[in-house]
């Protein structure tokens, strides 16, 4: 039989381990203020990240995702995005949130339990998070459409999890854009696990990242604990898109090292051992070593940006817990442009019970 | 009353260059009932567009297009296809103003055929707008003539919210009409009285009009003046006409093409109940779709509900 088409995958990575460069470094990671930039925007989102866990262990927040481990593919996506790009978040992507412009005190609010969290002030356009696995992709390829429809330069990138490649809702996704040619990106966070599930057990395909062939669109396999190597994939893939030469998908790798979320217990279905050898190759360190490597960065350094984190992050939780509870009112008041009359009758039932149930 | 709807798609899509229209064989083909018929000639692939053959993607991408400046009028091809579309429906469209509290909308318009008998093909048939009307932050609207296709299009286009606009395949070619394609759109929200009467309502949408009426003028000739309500919209229901005329006649009479358990007819009852029960004369009837499978067509006009019923219906209510 005749070959009809084959496919080969690439993998990228430009930092090792330990800080060590494998491959040439692209522009941006010359500049050590860019470097630096990036290496305090993960150090930010990993210290919100812990305060926002013992939040809800205090009982001060609802349940929350962690994104511990996910900071070089979170970040290196925010730096490689434009201003006016449009991010489909799936619900764990904090640290391309805050990139672009999201407050700590807005996710805060959100997973407090309060619709005014999704408020973005910046970024406007960006969506919400979205918790229906795998539906965000096709608001990202309609984005597209938008786009291109209007013909500006601006690009959609869609996030999904290992788990949401196995949803309907991606495929379609990736095969919209790919048949119109749409300016959007799909990024796959692969952390390995889909709360209990491992990646081995959602799929026989060897990689996430060949998904993309049977859409007909490229794909590529990136280090995600690499935060060069995911900003440059990214980069080179929004322009690409930017340029009309359509859509693409990339699956960084890396890995979950919290649990699920904070209603969930890891080490009812993972080793120790896993975990322990996942930290070997976490994000922070290797680009620590980087900055230390080149001389840009001292455990002085280290110590006062940690302590800046920490002051900002209290800031924001302080700004998060004085806001008062939303008023029963809040149910109805984005509901339609215009209130219907029969709701119009249920808010003032929601204003004369709610305050006495919740105890006001 | 297709030719209705094209056209008002055409009159929008002419004065506001958001407006796309997207589904499958939506484009070259004009839609399988013709309802966007050379919409694409006139406007372009890129604003009459056909999609992939998948009704997620359908939904999906229309929340994508219409919180970013458009507004998707898409066509599912029938009410059958509708569920994987859900979804996106459920837990994006309807809500997406009130869960980013006014930054995000979903100004979309999807259109479906709604009920039987046009011998269609099996899961062509059904009319399932009771699952619809039951999700918070969208309309629901059944038009029931070709002007009121038209007008209740316009306005459905235009609504800042999303409307799911169903279609009722028996009157698609059996109702003609002469209608002016003057852009005047009439309002959701809101019932047509298609004819008054003193002694009982009767409250019906969609195709179920047709043998309403003719029920009602049956009746008129046994001296009972009926008074036929229009729902039109049926999420959000206009309560306050239908108590109106039950306040005047005392008669309560719902006829739905779609099935009893928990259907619209059993929210208008419940209301009227609720708000006018000491104004009826006699216990309210529903003359519904049996809670059975919608059947293949040669037994689809025993299940649809018939002239003869609704005033069978009516007499019980004159019976007490």
């Amino acid at each position: 039989m005749k070959m009809v088409a084959e496919f080969k995958i690439h993998h990228r990575q430009i930092l090792g381990p330990r800080g060590e460069t494998l491959a040439p470094l692209p522009s941006f990671a010359q500049d050590s203020a860019e470097v630096l930039r990036m290496y305090e925007a993960m150090t930010l989102v990993r210290v919100f990240d812990a305060k926002a866990v013992n939040l809800q262990r205090t009982g001060q927040l609802g349940t929350y995702p962690s994104c511990l481990g996910h900071e070089a593919a979170h970040v290196g996506v925010g730096a490689a995005m434009l201003p006016m790009d449009v991010l489909a978040p799936v619900y764990r992507e904090f640290g391309t949130q805050l990139w672009r412009g999201v407050t700590m005190t807005e996710i805060l609010t959100y997973w407090g339990g309060d619709e005014r969290g999704n408020d973005f002030a910046v970024p406007k356009a960006d969506f919400a998070w979205c918790v229906p696995i795998a539906t965000q992709t096709l608001h990202a390829a309609g984005a597209a459409m938008a786009f291109k429809i209007r013909k500006e330069p601006r690009c959609a990138l869609a996030y999904i999890g290992d788990g949401g490649t196995s949803e309907g809702a991606f495929y379609e996704a990736l095969n919209l854009a790919g048949s119109r040619r749409l300016p959007v990106v799909f990024v796959i966070v692969n952390n390995g696990w889909a709360i209990s599930v491992p990646v081995a057990e959602q799929t026989a395909a060897r990689t996430l990242a060949q998904k993309a062939v049977a859409a007909g669109i490229p794909g590529v396999q990136v280090d995600g604990n690499d935060v060069f190597a995911v900003r440059e994939v990214v980069s080179g893939a929004l322009e690409a898109a930017r340029r009309g030469q359509g859509p693409c998908l990339i699956e960084a790798l890396t890995y979950r090292l919290s649990d699920h979320t904070t209603a969930d217990d890891a080490s009812r279905y993972r080793s120790g051992q896993e975990v322990k050898h996942a930290w070997a190759l976490e994000p922070l360190l290797r680009i620590r070593e980087f900055l230390i490597r080149g001389a840009a960065w001292d455990a002085a350094k280290e110590h006062a940006l940690l302590e800046d984190c920490a002051q900002r992050v209290d800031a924001a939780v302080t700004e998060y817990l004085a806001a008062p509870k939303p008023s029963t009112d809040a149910m109805f008041d984005h509901l339609f442009a215009e209130l219907p009359a029969h709701l119009r009758e249920q808010r003032l039932i929601a204003r004369r019970y709610g305050s006495k149930s919740s105890g006001h | 009353m297709v030719e209705a709807i094209a056209l008002a798609h055409g009159w929008e899509m002419q004065h506001d260059a958001s407006v796309v229209v997207i589904g499958q064989d939506v484009g070259a083909n004009g839609g399988v009932f013709r309802a966007t018929a050379g919409l694409q000639q006139r406007f372009g692939k890129d604003r009459v567009q056909d999609t992939p053959l998948a009704e997620a993607t359908i939904a999906g991408m229309s929340v994508g297009m219409a919180t970013h400046g458009l507004r998707p009028v898409a066509e599912i091809q029938f009410m059958g296809f509708l569920y994987p579309a859900l979804d996106q429906i459920v837990n994006h469209m309807s809500r997406m103003r009130n869960r980013t509290r006014g930054r995000l909308t979903c100004p979309v318009v999807i259109r479906t055929p709604h009920g039987g008998g046009i011998h269609a093909p099996e899961h062509h048939s059904e009319s399932t707008e009771t699952l619809l009307c039951h999700i918070p932050g969208i309309r629901v609207v059944c038009p029931s003539s070709p002007a009121r296709a038209y007008g209740l299009l316009l306005a459905a286009i235009r609504d800042p919210d999303p409307v799911m606009f169903l279609e009722p395949v028996r009157l698609y070619r059996a109702m003609r009409q002469e209608v002016t394609d003057d852009g005047q759109a009439l309002p959701l929200d809101a019932c047509f009285i298609l004819r008054e009467g003193g002694d009982v309502t009767l409250v019906t949408w969609g195709a179920m009009t047709t043998e309403t009426l003719r029920a009602a003028a049956e009746l008129d000739a046994r001296g009972i003046g009926a008074e036929v309500i229009d729902l039109a919209t049926l999420s959000p229901i206009d309560i306050e006409t239908i108590l109106a005329s039950v306040a005047k006649t005392g008669r309560l009479v719902i006829v739905h093409e779609a099935a009893r358990n928990v259907g619209v007819g059993a929210e208008i009852a419940a209301l009227v109940a609720e708000h006018g029960l000491y104004d009826l004369q006699a216990p309210i009837q529903r003359v519904t779709g049996f809670d059975t499978i919608m059947p293949l067509f040669k037994l689809e006009h025993d299940y649809i509900p018939g002239v003869q019923r609704i005033i069978d219906a009516v007499e019980l209510t004159f019976a007490g």
